[in-house]
């Protein structure tokens, strides 16, 4: 039997299991309260999921708020839209706005890594989607567990495959990302994915479903039971004699990557013809997030019959039709003048849409099944006004002595070991070329993509007529946020900024993914607080926004948190991709190396310490972000007067490894004569630094607007054309064919 | 000069396409799956993608698209149809080349910069290249390993219709190192590699790729 509004209000004393469902005592007491009766099934599946830590933000949302707080006016003045939506918009110029986002599919990608890794992509694609762009391309900062490890033999080649099979299908180059190993990450790899896409300013849609009368329609795949999740726990009880002959499918969704490319072609369709009032992705929470979201953004209440909703399964309950995550749906308001013209464009392209409901007068989310009524609630209290908690906070005690544990009495190299350090560390799994993951990533469809892996930043062009594109990168390093959150945070800030800035392109905008352990740990809450501060400070002091973000906690192997990653991605702007900087050198013949910025003595949290010494402890690099910004504006402006003809950020493994990878990446040779402390000089990770190339002819130009400046920069070295190796004076040279055998070879030799 | 460019639901790189036949100073024409006749172009690209979601096998439903119908009929009346890719799957599909494309023989997706040796430059696609010519395009696909009989390999080694071969190692195992081939006539030819994601060195690793292009031009202005 369905349960009914009129049977809940009938049966108040009846045993719910909203503690399977994730639901505390007192938010269960809540939900009766708002409803002053108990929740039906239904009520009951959209409560606990809408309040569930991944949709309510329940644990977070009292410290994003700070970065509203220190978000100022003038930070805003190019957002169009921000927190909040589906995705945060930034007016670029040229009359065009860019949408961009990234979200977390931790859990599941460790369930099922392909689809897990898949649906992540898919989901964050619509979210860019719901906002009226088309999507330009996808990133994927990913983390796993020891590269050894025989589960990350699982879980590295799924996910990757995942993450490729479900973009190249839909027809999104992947430009950018990451890829770290760390045990911490073992039982839990991370699987975050940005999307970015563009429309002009006048096309942003909010997701609203106002004006009464107006329609809701379902559009794209049909729902089933894939993805139902915790929601199953109704099912059984209400199920309890046929339970044994339903096909249980996994938690887990399944995409196809073919319905969401014809959905995105099919929505943009709909979007220029100008016939979609509303519009929202169907995400995590299926339906019960849709129409809730929809109906608080809008001004009216909302009837849905949920009969009408194309399935896929049979014998589904308006529970699970509501809690499904089935993949690749939308949901759009349309005027009724509309409706036809809506329905024929989804017909050509060969979309299900289906007319499930109307806004409605007054203030209520009514759903039906089959004329009874088995939801009817305010919408906002499902979708906005969920439980908020202030979690305990508590400085691990740990903390102290990690700190006091420096890297200074780790044994260093003599100098005669540097030079093969340079290749060891080269070939070491972080640094290593992810070669082996990015060329299962189609980086060229749709013809836009400027820059791509390995470059410092991604890069696409917006416009073909005046070259206006974007610039995106996203960074974090997990044991500097280890060893002070707060410093980390602006660390991950600073380094994605740099990168963006390495290209050429002006920053502007930033968005996250906090991956975090427990909430219900305080030293977990303690690092998330910190990270958030240090990183909302750090966008105050560079002038740039947070646009949007995601929070994912309980992330641990075993009870044991991964190390805090709070992954941060800057969005910049470029007037003319044609003018972006490359990250290889030897583009134009005769180049002097130089390097920008300030090397200190800074090994805590570095790459060497980790790959060499298992260490970690003592504190990260000092981030300083007037530093950075000022190197911005070098970088910048190098590239509009032409004086840059490569450059390459330096951050872990440090100016050895910069040096490497430009040298492959360009596939020439250079001489190169580092000062003071060889090993400081090579392998110090310290912040604000970039090795760039200029041409010879431009040399004191550039290095007079330097000092001009006030940015401190040294020549390091020389492009040698005619050489095939790169040779550090006073040690010798490491011949390139043998680097890259290093560099490249350390991947496919774990992976196949 | 007027191409056209089809689009099946799942086709992805058709505004490469569209955009490659501008480059060449081109009128690009949109050609719908559901078409039944062609717009009176000059010549059909049939670009990359996954037609239909490729869940059955590669092509295999595209080739019986409405509009395939028309390509094949003016394909065989000496129309100038270049298949990309996808599109060279579905013109095997089609039977308009012979042999097939299968899955890489390393089981990954590759996207790569490749280097090709142009080893036919009488069709009507390859006029503007040189014998022997080496060119960097990119490759991108899961199902890109050319596999045909010992007789049809030998029919397309003796008759040079090897239009493009890998050089270097082999990237999806495709016999003999086949990365591209053309019918009898020389109107139809496919090719596993991306021509149009090589039209601009600002966006693909070289403008290697836009000589195909071109060389329609030279073709449909003869013709």
């Amino acid at each position: 039997m369905i349960d009914t509004v009129e049977n809940a209000e009938a049966t108040p004393g009846q045993e719910q299991p909203y503690r399977e469902l994730g639901l505390k005592d007192d938010e269960y007491a809540r939900i009766k309260e708002i409803l002053k009766r108990r929740p039906t099934d239904a009520e009951l599946a959209m409560y606990s999921v809408m309040w569930s830590e991944h949709c309510s933000y329940k644990s977070s949302k009292v410290h994003l708020k700070y970065f509203g707080d220190t978000t100022t006016d003038e930070m805003r003045s190019k957002m169009l839209a921000g927190i909040g939506e589906n995705a945060g918009v930034v007016d670029v110029g040229d009359g065009w706005a860019v949408t961009f986002k990234v979200e977390s599919h931790n859990h599941p990608s460790y369930v099922e890594p392909y689809q897990g890794a898949a649906t992540g992509v898919g989901g964050i694609v619509r979210d860019i989607l719901a906002m009226g762009a088309r999507p330009l391309a996808v990133m994927d900062p990913l983390r796993f567990g020891r590269p050894d490890a025989e589960d990350t033999k699982r879980v590295l080649p799924g996910i990757v495959a995942g993450v490729g099979g479900y973009g190249n299908c839909l027809g999104l180059p992947n430009i950018g990302g990451e890829v770290v190993f760390d045990e911490s990450y073992q039982g839990n790899p991370l699987v975050n994915a940005l999307c970015v896409g563009a429309m002009r300013v006048e096309d942003l849609h909010l997701a609203h479903a106002s004006g009464t009368g107006n329609k809701v329609i379902l559009y794209g795949a049909r729902t089933g039971l894939d993805g139902i999740g915790g929601v199953s726990v109704l099912a059984s009880e209400t199920f309890d004699d046929t339970a044994g002959k339903r096909k249980k499918l996994p938690s887990v969704q399944v995409g196809d990557p073919f319905t969401e490319k014809v959905l995105i072609e099919c929505s943009l369709e709909l979007f220029e013809k100008g016939i979609v009032a509303g519009i929202q992705d169907l995400g995590g929470a299926g339906l019960s997030c849709a129409t809730s979201e929809l109906a608080s953004a809008g001004d009216g209440g909302m009837h849905v019959r949920l009969d009408r909703v194309p399935l896929r399964a049979t014998g589904m309950t308006p529970a699970e039709i509501l809690s499904s995550e089935s993949q690749e749906r939308m949901c759009a308001v349309v005027e009724p003048a509309n409706v036809e013209a809506f329905l024929e464009v989804c017909a050509k392209w060969d979309v299900i849409a289906t007319e499930i409901g109307e806004v409605t007068e007054g203030d209520r989310l009514v759903i039906t099944y089959h004329d009874e009524v088995v939801v009817d609630v305010p919408p906002r209290t499902v979708a906005h006004e969920g439980p908020v908690y202030h979690r305990p906070i508590q400085r691990p005690a740990d903390q102290d002595e990690l700190q006091a544990n420096t890297p200074d009495s780790l044994p260093r190299p003599a100098k005669d070991e540097l030079l093969a350090l340079i290749k060891t560390m080269a070939a070491s799994p972080n640094l290593a070329s992810k070669k082996w993951v990015t060329q299962q990533y189609d980086r060229y469809v749709r013809g836009g993509t400027v820059l791509a892996q390995p470059s410092d930043s991604g890069m696409i062009r917006i416009d073909e007529e005046t070259g206006r594109g974007v610039a995106l990168s996203t960074d974090c390093n997990g044991r500097y946020t280890k060893l002070d959150p707060y410093e980390g945070a602006r660390l991950a800030l600073a380094e994605a900024y740099r990168n963006v800035a390495a290209t050429g392109a002006t920053p502007v905008a930033v968005t996250n993914c906090l991956n975090f352990g427990s909430p219900e740990d305080p030293a977990v809450m303690w690092q998330f607080e910190q990270a958030v501060k240090g990183l909302a400070d750090g966008c105050a002091e560079l002038g740039i926004p947070v646009t949007g973000g995601n929070v994912s906690f309980y992330n641990q192997t075993g009870s044991t948190a991964i190390l805090p990653t709070p992954v941060v991605g800057v969005l910049g702007v470029i007037d003319d991709v044609r003018r972006r900087i490359p990250t290889g050198i030897g583009a134009e013949a005769g180049e002097t190396l130089l390097l920008l910025g300030e090397t200190h003595e800074e090994f805590g949290g570095s790459e060497w310490a980790h790959h060499v010494h298992g260490h970690l402890g003592g504190l990260p690099p000092k981030a300083d972000l007037k530093r950075e910004k000022l190197l911005g504006e070098i970088l910048v402006a190098g590239s509009r007067d032409g004086m840059i003809s490569a450059a390459h950020d330096l951050s872990e493994g440090g100016l050895a490894q910069a040096l490497v990878e430009t040298c492959l990446i360009g596939e020439v040779g250079a001489r190169v004569f580092p000062e003071g402390d060889l090993f400081t000089a090579l392998f110090s990770e310290s912040a604000g630094r970039v090795l760039v190339a200029v041409p010879r002819t431009e040399e004191q130009r550039f290095v007079d607007m330097c000092t001009a400046r006030r940015l401190p920069w040294r020549k390091v070295g020389v492009v040698d054309p005619e050489s095939n190796a790169l040779e550090v004076q006073g040690l010798g040279e490491l011949p390139l064919d043998e680097l890259r055998e290093a560099w490249e070879g350390t991947l496919p030799a774990l992976f196949g | 000069m007027r191409v056209g460019v089809i689009t099946f639901p799942g086709t992805l790189d058709d505004v490469d396409a569209q955009r490659a036949v501008r480059y060449a100073d081109g009128e690009a024409v949109p050609l719908w799956h559901g078409d039944h006749d062609l717009k009176g172009v000059d010549a059909v690209i049939v670009p990359g993608g996954f037609s239909y979601g490729d869940y059955l096998r590669c092509g295999a439903i595209a080739r019986f698209a409405p509009v395939m119908q028309e390509v094949i009929e003016a394909a065989n009346k000496g129309m100038p149809v270049l298949g990309i890719c996808n599109g060279f799957q579905v013109l095997a599909e089609a039977h308009l080349l012979p042999g097939a494309l299968t899955r890489n023989h390393k089981l990954h997706f590759v996207c790569r910069d490749q280097w090709l040796k142009v080893e036919n430059t009488s069709t009507a696609w390859t006029t503007r290249y040189d014998e022997g010519a080496e060119i960097l395009v990119p490759l991108k696909s899961g199902e890109g390993g050319y596999q045909a009989d010992e007789d049809t390999l030998k029919e397309l080694e003796d008759n040079g219709r090897v239009v493009f071969r890998y050089v270097g190692d082999n990237p999806n195992g495709s016999r003999n190192n086949i990365a591209g081939i053309t019918n009898a006539r020389g109107n139809v030819v496919g090719l596993m590699p991306h021509p149009e994601h090589a039209i601009d060195a600002l966006t693909g690793p070289t403008d290697d790729g836009l000589g195909m292009f071109l060389s329609l031009l030279d073709t449909v202005v003869k013709a």
